[in-house]
């Protein structure tokens, strides 16, 4: 599944790296602390997150991330984006809450990643 | 792409503390540099980890440290040598979920009391030494094997 066909079904709006939506995504991984998100989560996974501070667009670098879905129409910080643009991290928002953000994107996933 | 030679290679990176902003770029920028290198992927994820969480840990605590990495065909050795304020029980702050990070940290998301237990997971060889009122020297390496 490509991240435009994610954005797409959970109709998400993308802040940052709209040229970046051709990617293949494998999975999912949510989480509010960053320690769990960097020693759990898989490359090419989409984070869902409630966080909307800079320090977000490090982790999806280092841990290759495809993406980053932020929920309940949280609006990131000026400098989350400033340095999601420079990092080329691809940043979407969510008008639902977690529980539902989650709810929709794990059976697009299913049977494995 | 650049090679690993018989020769070992060696680089200092420096992490300022309290600068929230700049988190995370010395990992960020050795990742990308085991990477032209061409380090095998699953050590470079466990190098990020590791290097992410002691970065992290210098940010929040410390006022500065200094980061050596050295790479040789056999294994990758970083160095974290900090000055702040020590850690005056390393056996405490070893143990998964025990934290000392301010409501300001866990707000962001930091504080999950995982940091060097994750580090110490994802090394081969692991060591820290702390003087309290004087800083914290970290030592990891990981085999290339």
């Amino acid at each position: 599944m490509k991240l435009k066909d994610v954005v797409e079904r959970l109709h998400l709006s993308v802040l940052t790296g709209q040229d970046r939506l051709d990617q293949v995504v494998t999975g999912g991984y949510a989480s509010d602390l960053l320690s769990d998100v960097i020693a759990n989560s898989r490359p090419n996974s989409v984070w869902v997150t409630m966080h909307i501070h800079e320090n977000i667009v490090a982790v999806a670098v280092l841990k290759d991330l495809a993406g980053i879905i932020i929920v309940q129409g949280r609006q990131p910080a000026p400098e989350t984006l400033q340095k999601a643009a420079k990092e080329k991290v691809v940043i979407m928002v969510s008008d639902l809450p977690a529980f539902e953000t989650i709810g929709k994107l794990s059976p697009l996933f299913e049977g494995g990643t | 792409m650049k090679r690993v030679t018989e020769k070992t290679f060696s680089q200092s990176f420096s992490i300022v503390g309290r600068e929230f902003f700049d988190a995370g770029k010395v990992s960020t920028e050795i990742k990308t540099m085991l990477k032209e290198l061409g380090v095998d992927a699953g050590i470079i994820r466990r190098i990020a980890i590791a290097m992410y969480e002691a970065e992290m840990n210098v940010v929040m605590y410390a006022t500065e440290a200094t980061v050596t990495l050295e790479l040789s065909p056999k294994a990758i050795r970083i160095v974290v040598d900090d000055r702040g304020p020590g850690i005056p029980d390393v056996e405490l702050a070893m143990q998964e979920g025990y934290s000392t990070a301010t409501t300001e940290m866990r707000e962001m998301g930091f504080g999950a009391g995982m940091g060097l237990p994750n580090i110490k997971k994802n090394a081969d060889h692991f060591r820290i030494d702390s003087v309290v009122g004087k800083g914290t020297r970290l030592e990891i390496s990981i085999s290339m094997n």
